[in-house]
């Protein structure tokens, strides 16, 4: 009931860990069976159906499912400490991003149960994802699942950009912020403007699925390619929402653990600021092969490349930092070393791919399946895992193990190349994405046996990750407050885990890397900005759970709208839009009290506060 | 804030009640970036209605079918409660709490004619002209892109009639102050909209 309720953003970041790790175990067992299928030639294992399903579920439920949430965990875990602040901006608003993303990924999941799952891969290109060719409610799953979650998402970005603006602690410019923090702003800054677009295109695919709208079908006058534009103007600045967060992480990882400040700080903010930027300027190469002709494919082309630049420099100023520091290699450090060739690899092929005409060979083989989880799973789950082993004293209070952390980590890196560099080769061989079986002897065959070796390995890896949680988790707490002993930033000035309150007093900011500045002038902590006082808290509350659950049924009711039913009663509910009805009348219900309600939180006063 | 304003009640309630508090200020930035986000959300809109415009698949197309004069009228109806809410905010920063809900009131009715206006709008082009969502692609983006506007109209008119009763109920306060302000704004907001729609749908239609 407690974790129903909360609106505690340390509370929420244990929540969307939980979920966020749940899907991602539930998207990791999706990519094992995919390896099974392709472990060798013509295997039955599986039938096309399934694996369509499959891939389609995998990456949907990677993407927005598994590591976005892990994200969000992240940041709602760190931000408010590391700007000092002693919640986000919207409280209630945390809570309701939580549970309509919850609630939307257990839409998408249920289609498992309910009559199959979506089945045109996760870009669910029209007509594919038509009633034509997908005659399921799969892509209704997709399309209403991934709306709600999407809303979830939406709010925890406009959230955060509110919280950064405002909550600063005193004496916190923007540019003495920490750089995960800058991460954070940036990305929730593309979140707001590339998210709206799905939304828009979501509609458009349910209305046409639902409603027979003519949007993507030629023989309305509708037009599939519309489908792909708007998709993409969503979907290459989502990659930057997944990647710069992996950045801002590494860029805290690096310094402490070298004892120096970042390289080139104010080049690191200025590169964010710019790779968001032309993330939004090159959907385009994404559809080289569609027939936008040369004049497009050239423009697209040269913009996408420049993203190297940007990239660059942040590659060179991680380098530069390492560079004559006293390096330690704890499992977060490790992490953080390891991101940096990895990634470096994916933004190469990225940059092959870039290349139009040499597109038109790579593109839907191997190839950019190669690319594409080069930067995600080599670039973004190693900066989670980094981010995690890295912050997970603070969150949780305890230690992790350092033996368990490295062999999670050497058995992870080393399973993440044998598994997608030999995909590079399939994909130039000719291998194509996206189909469940090939033929004997056109030297597919022991690349794939290795490949699928190599993911078992990763899956190794996380299982150990699992444990070394689990055997920690039952040890008395022991994190110190700067577990690390190099800490730089607010978040190692307080307790491990954070009181509720987090900073009894508010600090006071004197420059980028505050707390390491108090350490190097020979101070104990923070200078307080404010004398103790009693300190406001939001009440805990059920609304935001129960408006996601009445968004939920919505969605379900609008899906089914069109059904026949054996049962005269589920026909006359669904049919006339009752149980769409009454989802949305929980859900404005729930609006309407929040409204009417006055609940003016709580206060903690000075005496409990002295007294812990 | 730094001068108590002449009108305030009693110098209880500052002038700008909306942003006396971090709350308030918090939730004033943060509906002016969740209208940057609805910005996004209706471009989307009008570019996919800009590329099917002329997809009309045999059915009626929009020369045929506008009927300007009706639509003008709503126009004329929604631009005047922009300027309504106007003055209920005025009244707001002179602490005029009576004067403030019966513009709220004038607002809601002219938001509600023209709701009116428009779904009898949308029931003659369904009854009369056979053009419904499934005519044509453009029948789909017309009702989509115009039909979401509606959908923000009437969720303005529940949201701001909520907050006339709670007016009435709790008084102008610095909680309810914010939230008034932000409706006002996103009722601006709907209204510019609007007048794109009236452009890009209404008037190309009848001339491009
Ligand atoms: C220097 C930076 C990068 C460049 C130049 C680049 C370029 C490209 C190009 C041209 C494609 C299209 C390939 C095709 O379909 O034929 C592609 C695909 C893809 N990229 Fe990147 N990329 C870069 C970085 C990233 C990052 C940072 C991510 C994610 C964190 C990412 C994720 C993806 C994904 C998911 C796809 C495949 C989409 C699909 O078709 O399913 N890329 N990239
Ligand atoms: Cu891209």
């Amino acid at each position: 009931m407690d974790w129903i309720t909360t609106v505690d953003h340390k509370k929420i970041a244990i929540l969307y860990l939980w979920a966020g790790g749940i899907f991602f175990g539930i998207g990791g067992l999706e990519a094992i069976l995919i390896r099974i299928q392709l472990i060798k030639p013509m295997n039955t294992f599986l039938d096309a159906q399934t694996f369509n399903e499959l891939i389609t579920m995998h990456g949907t439920t990677m993407i927005f499912l598994g590591v976005m949430p892990v994200i969000f965990a992240l940041m709602n875990a760190v931000i408010p400490l590391q700007i000092g602040a002693r919640d986000v901006a919207f409280p209630f608003l945390n809570a309701l991003g939580f549970w309509t993303f919850l609630f939307g990924g257990i839409l998408l999941n249920l289609s498992w149960v309910m009559g199959g799952a979506p089945d045109a891969g996760w870009t669910a290109y029209t007509p594919l994802s038509s009633t034509s060719y997908s005659a399921t409610h799969g892509v209704d799953f997709y399309t209403i699942g991934l709306q709600i979650a999407g809303l979830g998402t939406l709010i925890g970005g406009i959230n955060f950009l509110a919280t950064i603006i405002t909550m600063r602690a005193p004496g916190m410019s923007f540019m003495r912020m920490p750089m995960f923090a800058w991460a954070t702003f940036i990305t929730s800054a593309i979140i707001l403007f590339a998210f709206p677009a799905i939304t828009v295109g979501l509609v458009l695919l349910t209305f046409d699925r639902i409603l027979e709208a003519k949007f993507f079908d030629v023989a309305g006058g509708g037009n599939p390619v519309l489908w792909q534009h708007i998709f993409w103007i969503f979907g290459h600045p989502e990659v930057y929402i997944l990647i710069l967060p992996a950045f801002g992480v590494i860029s805290e990882v690096i310094p402490t653990f070298s004892r120096k400040r970042l390289f080139g700080y104010s080049s690191m903010v200025f590169a964010t600021i710019l790779i968001a930027f032309l993330g939004f300027m090159v959907w385009a190469h994404h559809m080289f092969t569609t027939g936008l002709g040369p004049v497009a494919n050239a423009l697209f082309s040269v913009s996408t490349m420049l993203i190297a630049i940007p990239t660059g420099i942040k590659i060179f100023n991680w380098l530069f930092t390492m560079w004559g520091g006293q390096v330690r290699f704890t499992t977060p450090n490790l992490f953080a070393a390891g991101f940096i060739p990895t990634f470096t690899m994916g933004g190469v092929t990225g940059v092959m791919l870039a290349s139009a005409p040499a597109d038109f060979q790579f593109h839907d083989t191997y190839f950019v399946v190669a690319h594409f989880h080069y930067v995600i799973v080599g670039g973004l789950v190693l900066g989670l895992f980094a981010g995690l082993h890295y912050w997970w004293p603070k969150m949780f209070g305890r230690m992790l193990s350092e033996r368990l952390g490295k062999w999670t980590f050497w058995t992870f890196i080393i399973g993440f190349h044998l598994t997608f560099f030999v995909q590079h080769f399939l994909g130039l061989m000719g291998m194509q994405r996206r189909v469940f079986t090939y033929l004997p002897n056109q030297q597919f065959d022991t690349l794939n046996l290795v490949s699928t070796v190599g993911a078992m390995l990763m899956g190794v890896g996380m299982i150990i990750f699992l444990a070394n949680i689990f055997l920690t988790s039952r040890r008395p707490l022991d994190a110190a407050d700067d577990p690390w002993e190099d800490g730089r930033t607010l978040e190692w000035t307080i307790p491990s885990p954070p009181p509720e309150y987090n900073f009894k007093q508010t600090p006071l900011v004197r420059g980028l890397d505050a707390f390491w500045k108090e350490k190097m002038a020979g101070h104990k902590g923070m200078t307080p900005s404010e004398p103790v006082g009693p300190i406001h808290m939001p009440s805990a509350t059920i609304l935001p759970f129960l408006m996601s659950v009445g968004i939920f049924i919505a969605g379900l009711g609008f899906m089914f709208s069109r059904d026949e039913f054996g049962s005269d009663i589920m026909s006359f509910l669904f049919n006339n839009y009752i149980v769409t009805a009454l989802g949305l009348l929980i859900t404005f219900g729930s609006m309407l009290l929040r409204s009417l309600i006055d609940d003016h939180g709580w206060h903690i006063e000075p005496e409990e506060l002295e007294g812990r | 804030m730094t001068t108590a304003h002449a009108g305030s009640v009693d110098g209880t309630l500052p002038h700008e009640p909306e942003k006396a508090t971090l709350e308030g200020r918090n939730k004033v930035l943060a509906f002016w970036l969740f209208l940057g986000g609805e910005a996004v959300l209706f471009g989307t809109l009008f570019a996919t209605f800009l590329a099917l415009r002329n997809q009309t698949n045999e059915g009626p197309s929009a020369n045929e079918l506008f009927h300007l004069p009706l639509v003008a009228a709503a126009t004329f109806l929604l631009l005047a409660s922009s300027l309504t809410s106007v003055f209920a905010i005025q009244a707001m920063h002179r602490g005029n709490a009576t004067r403030l809900r019966n513009w709220l009131l004038i607002t809601v009715v002219l938001g509600l004619s023209f709701l009116i206006l428009e779904i009898y709008e949308f029931s003659v082009y369904i009854r009369h002209e056979e053009f419904g969502m499934t005519t044509s692609a453009f029948s789909s983006a017309f009702y989509t892109l115009v039909g979401f506007h509606g959908a923000h109209v009437a969720f303005g008119i529940l949201w701001i009639s909520v907050l006339i009763g709670q007016l009435m109920y709790k008084g102008l306060t610095v909680v309810t102050a914010p939230k008034i302000y932000v409706s006002a704004m996103y009722w601006h907001f709907i209204d510019v909209v609007w007048v794109f729609i009236f452009t890009v749908v209404y008037l190309l239609g009848k001339v491009g």
